[in-house]
Order: structure tokens, then sequence, then C-alpha cells
């Protein structure tokens, strides 16, 4: 007879989500660049902020409180209500 | 002739009005009355020889159903039953309540005024944890993994990615149910979100990864007590997982309990050889390995780790220390068991050897802490000091409190600005110029945890390093361990 364990796991079902298609051209185009606030993100992100800005991009910058945690759900809740893109600066 | 008792195995069997005896063969006690109870009129239940007791129409509970159910712990038990529902009972044999339960004045008048009984099967420890899985096993939602017979029930566990590197005990039924027995919180009940994955963990889970773990059932109040102090926001057990740096929850115990349950706060206590310690802080990783779903190299992206990332779990030697407990400084009321989380790394070892009075060893203290990480960041990290009993006799001696030690480190631990700027000492590390002419603290206010604990013999203590501290990254939690 087969024997039993207990599964140890969340048991968890991912959800599996698809790539957005990828935009055509940057030209007008919302884009969020998120800081993570680590140090050099910073300067990472001025200069992605600079080449986008002439590609005719929107651009907006936000940044998590800290590098430690996730970022909040308001955060994330406000980039996806005002962007079509996000570019997240990772780390230092 | 006997029947045999059947029915739902999880609901429990309804006995039948009037008086209702349980009995073992096996039980002295139970051949001693059982010449009574064909006079009585009872439903008898026999729990081994069907044909035990003569003369009986006994009822076999064969599967010991019904005696688990009605909670039958001793042979023989006489019950009185009326409309369904007990309302007396008596164990062993006391004559007094056998003549007032079955009403008959003279009933026995020959034996002795009592006689204890003997254990029942339902409670024999070769079967309960069997029973249990058989008769309260509906209470474990978990999914169940199955074992094929030529399968290796302990490789099965390292393929499918449940351990820690090392072997776990394989979570069945029977050893998850006696493990529950250990807390009065249901198995239903959710404790905490566990990071990284953010999944909802059941009193049930902690269970089967504190029965991986090699956990008693008396340590699983401690790891869940433990688990709801991680998974806050304050100690932020995702970002202490997710870091490039080497830490883990390095969790201090204190109160009797630690005693109670035999952690060793003594020799070799940041070592292997007691189960306790080093099972519970297992059990604290192995959840947050396989709920959290917090593996190295996904989440955990730790340059090197550390030994203790398995295990770092002690208590505080509170016997012969001469200052209050940790957690009592930390609020907790005295008596109290309670936890202490701290992010931290590896331990290392301070030695001095020659100071007999408490200024030179705040002296080799501050010398040493301010080497936390680097000597030249000051206030980013926090630390625990374990001091050993020999160094700590040298401030018990001089009559020095927690907070007179305390104070001395903090004073001795202000680093001056032009030893900590930016390439002083041929050191690129180090503070902005700008700070040259401040004089900045190594440690934050309360942000060293002097713990007291150790062999008796031995002029060292050890320092444990922290992590990104305050609300940045991880500030230490303290909780009471309910039951």
């Amino acid at each position: 007879m087969a024997r039993i364990l207990l599964d140890p796991t969340g048991e968890r079902t991912v959800t599996e989500r698809t790539q957005l298609p990828r935009p055509a051209a940057l030209d007008g185009q919302r884009i969020g660049l998120l800081d993570i606030s680590k140090p050099g993100g910073r300067v990472f992100l001025d200069r992605i902020e600079e080449r986008l800005t002439r590609e005719g991009a929107v651009v907006t910058r936000y940044a998590k409180p800290t590098f430690t945690k996730p970022a909040p759900v308001d955060l994330r809740h406000e980039i996806a209500t005002n962007c079509t893109l996000v570019i997240e600066a990772l780390a230092d | 002739m006997s029947e045999t008792a059947t029915g739902n195995v999880s609901s429990k069997p309804v006995l039948p009005d009037g008086l209702v005896v349980v009995v073992k063969e096996e039980c002295e006690c139970c051949r001693m009355v059982a010449p009574l109870l064909p006079r009585l009129g009872a439903a008898v239940y026999t729990q081994d020889d069907p044909m035990f007791p003569p003369d009986v129409a006994a009822i076999h509970d064969a599967d010991l159903a019904v005696s688990w159910h009605h909670d039958i712990e001793t042979v023989p038990t006489l019950m009185r039953i009326e409309n369904g529902e007990e309302v007396e009972r008596t164990v062993g044999w006391l004559r007094e309540d056998w003549q007032r339960i079955t009403g008959i004045a003279d009933l026995g008048a020959e034996l002795p005024v009592m006689r204890p009984g003997c254990g029942s099967k339902s409670v024999d420890p070769d079967l309960v944890d069997s029973l249990r899985a058989r008769f309260a096993g509906d209470v474990l939602k978990a999914r169940h993994i199955e074992i094929a017979d030529l399968d290796d029930e302990m490789e099965v566990l390292f393929d499918r990615g449940f351990t820690d590197g090392l072997p776990v005990v394989p979570p069945t039924p029977e050893r998850v149910l006696r493990m529950l027995e250990g807390t009065t919180r249901a198995p239903d009940e959710v404790v905490a979100v566990v990071p990284p994955d953010l999944v909802e963990v059941t009193v049930e889970k902690i269970a089967i990864n504190a029965v991986m773990a090699g956990c008693k059932p008396e340590y699983l109040p401690w790891v869940i007590t433990i688990i709801e102090a991680i998974c806050t926001d304050e100690f932020n057990i995702h970002g202490v997982l997710a870091t490039t740096m080497p830490v883990g929850p390095v969790i201090i115990c204190n109160g009797p309990g630690t005693r109670a349950i035999g952690m060793n706060a003594a020799g070799n206590v940041l070592g292997q050889g007691n189960r306790a310690n080093l099972t519970i802080g297992r059990a604290v990783q192995l959840v947050v390995r396989n709920v959290g779903g917090g593996v190295p190299g996904g989440v955990d992206r730790a340059a090197h780790g550390n030994p203790g990332k398995i295990s770092f779990c002690f208590p505080e030697l509170e016997e012969t220390s001469p200052w209050t407990s940790l957690a009592v400084s930390r609020g907790v009321p005295e008596g109290a068991n309670a936890v202490t989380i701290f992010p931290g790394e590896g331990p290392r070892c301070v030695v001095d050897q020659k100071a007999r009075e408490p200024e030179p060893l705040i002296r080799t203290f501050a010398s040493c802490l301010r080497t936390v990480h680097h000597p030249k960041l000051p206030l980013g990290f926090d630390v625990i000091l374990i001091v050993g009993p020999e160094h700590a006799r040298v401030f018990a001696d001089a009559g020095w409190s927690r907070e007179q030690v305390l104070d001395a480190l903090h004073a001795e631990l202000q680093l001056p600005g032009s030893e900590i700027v930016q390439g002083a000492g041929g050191m690129a590390e180090g503070v902005p110029e700008s700070l040259r002419d401040a004089t900045l603290p190594k440690f934050r206010p309360g942000g060293i945890l002097l713990v007291h604990a150790g062999g008796g013999a031995g002029l060292f203590s050890m320092i444990v390093a922290g992590w990104a501290n305050g609300a940045t990254g991880s500030i230490p939690v303290t909780r009471v361990v309910q039951a």
C-alpha cells in the first residue's frame, strides 16, 4: 500500500501571465521609472529618463520607500494606473 | 458471542441509554469486576478479547472507535447514558461509585473498596498515533503525497525540493497529528502570510514542517510564535531572505519554557547537540522555504549565506545571569516565555583572558564590535553581544547592570569622522567626506542586544552582526509565546 506524506508547501497555484506585446514605438508612451532606493539607482534612471524623453515618451519617476521590501500595493496600483510601461532600477 | 462495533470512523458512535461499561481482558481490575456485569444489564464494550467478559454479550470495540471517541483512558470505565448523553462516569473500581451509578446498593460488596484500573488500549502509546490519524485525521487539509512502495521516502523528499539539504523526517499524518497535540490552536488557523510568495500559513502547515525539522510537539508553540514574529513588517523576512548579505533569522528564546523543553543555554550553546535549539530554528527556515517559497538561487540571493541559515536558535542562560533577561528588557513580563528575532550572520568569538575589571573588558568588546561588517561603517547595523558566563562575572562582581554595560559600550563606540570617512586608513569604504568633523555612534540607541549564554569555562563572548536596521531593513521583534 502506498504511504502517505503531507505536502509541506503552500500548495499555491501560480497564475500564468503572458507578456504584453512589445510596443512599436516609444513616442507617446507613458513610462514609469521605479527607483528601488538602492544607492546608484538614480544615476542609472536619470540617464534612461533623458533618453526616453528624447524619444518622445512621457516619463514619471517613482521610488520604493526601501529596497528591502516589496513595493507597497498603493505604489504598484498608481504605476499600473498611470503608465503604459515601467522600468525598474534593480540595484546598485 | 459478541458483535463488532462499526460506524463512520470520524463520527462519534452513539452509546445506548442506560449503563455502559468498557473493559479489556488483559486488565486485572476488569477481570475482577467481570462477574458483576451480568447483573447490570449494561452494554459492555470489550477492547481486546471478543469473548470477554464471559456470560455477557459484549460488543467488540475492535477498531477502538467507541473507546477513542468517548475518551476512554482507563478500563474499566462505567458510564450512565441518558438521551444519548453521558451523565455519569467512574474509572477503575470504586465500590461506592459503582453502587451509586448502577443503583445496586450491595454491588461488589465482597470486593475491596477500590482498585485502580488499567490504561485503555485507545491510549496505548503504540497505537495512539494511528488511532488519532484514523479518527481525527479529517482535521488535516494538506494535500496528500503518495509514496510508491519502491520509492525511498527520504529521497522523494529531497527530489521534491522540500529539504534544506539535510534529510528530513517524513511528515506522515500520524506524526503531524501528534505534533498538533503540542498546541491549543486549531489546525486550520492562519498564523501569518509568509514571504516571498505571500502564502497564508496554517498551524497545520507549520506542524508539517516542524515534523520534518525533527521537532517534538512541545516545541510547536515556539515555532508558531517565531513564524508570526518573522512575518511582520518590522522584521521583514522578505528582505532578510532576499538580501545578498549572509543573514538569516537568529532566534533568542527566554523564559522557564526553554528549560521545560530542554533547550541548551550553556556549553556549546550555539553549536550542535541539542534537539530543541536546532530543530526549532530549522522548522522556521523550512516554513520560509516550503510555504513561503524562499529558496537559495530564487528569491534568496545571499552571496555567501552562513551555516546559521539552516538553524540559529538558542536560549538565554537566565539562571546565572547577572542581568535582567533580554525579553524582560524588551518589555516582556517576568516569567513569560518569549522569542526575540534578529536578522543575523554567523557568530564569532571575542577573546579577553586578562580583563578582571569592567572597563578594560568594555574596551575589548567595543574594539571588536567596531569591526561589525566594516570598522568604518557606523549606524547601519545592529548587533547581538552574547556575553559568556566568565566575562559576565567580571560585571557581576562589580555590580554592573545591563543598562550600565550598554551605556558604557555605546560611550566607547563613538567614531571620529576623520577615522571613518571614505579613503581614511587607505580604505575606500566609509562615510562621506562631509562628515569628517562629526562624531558618529557605531550603533544606534538600542542597537546592541545583550544576551548571557555559554559554558562555565572560557573567558570568551560572541558577536552576531546584523543587517540593514530600522525601517529601511529589519527591526528585531520580541513576542510572547502562545500555547
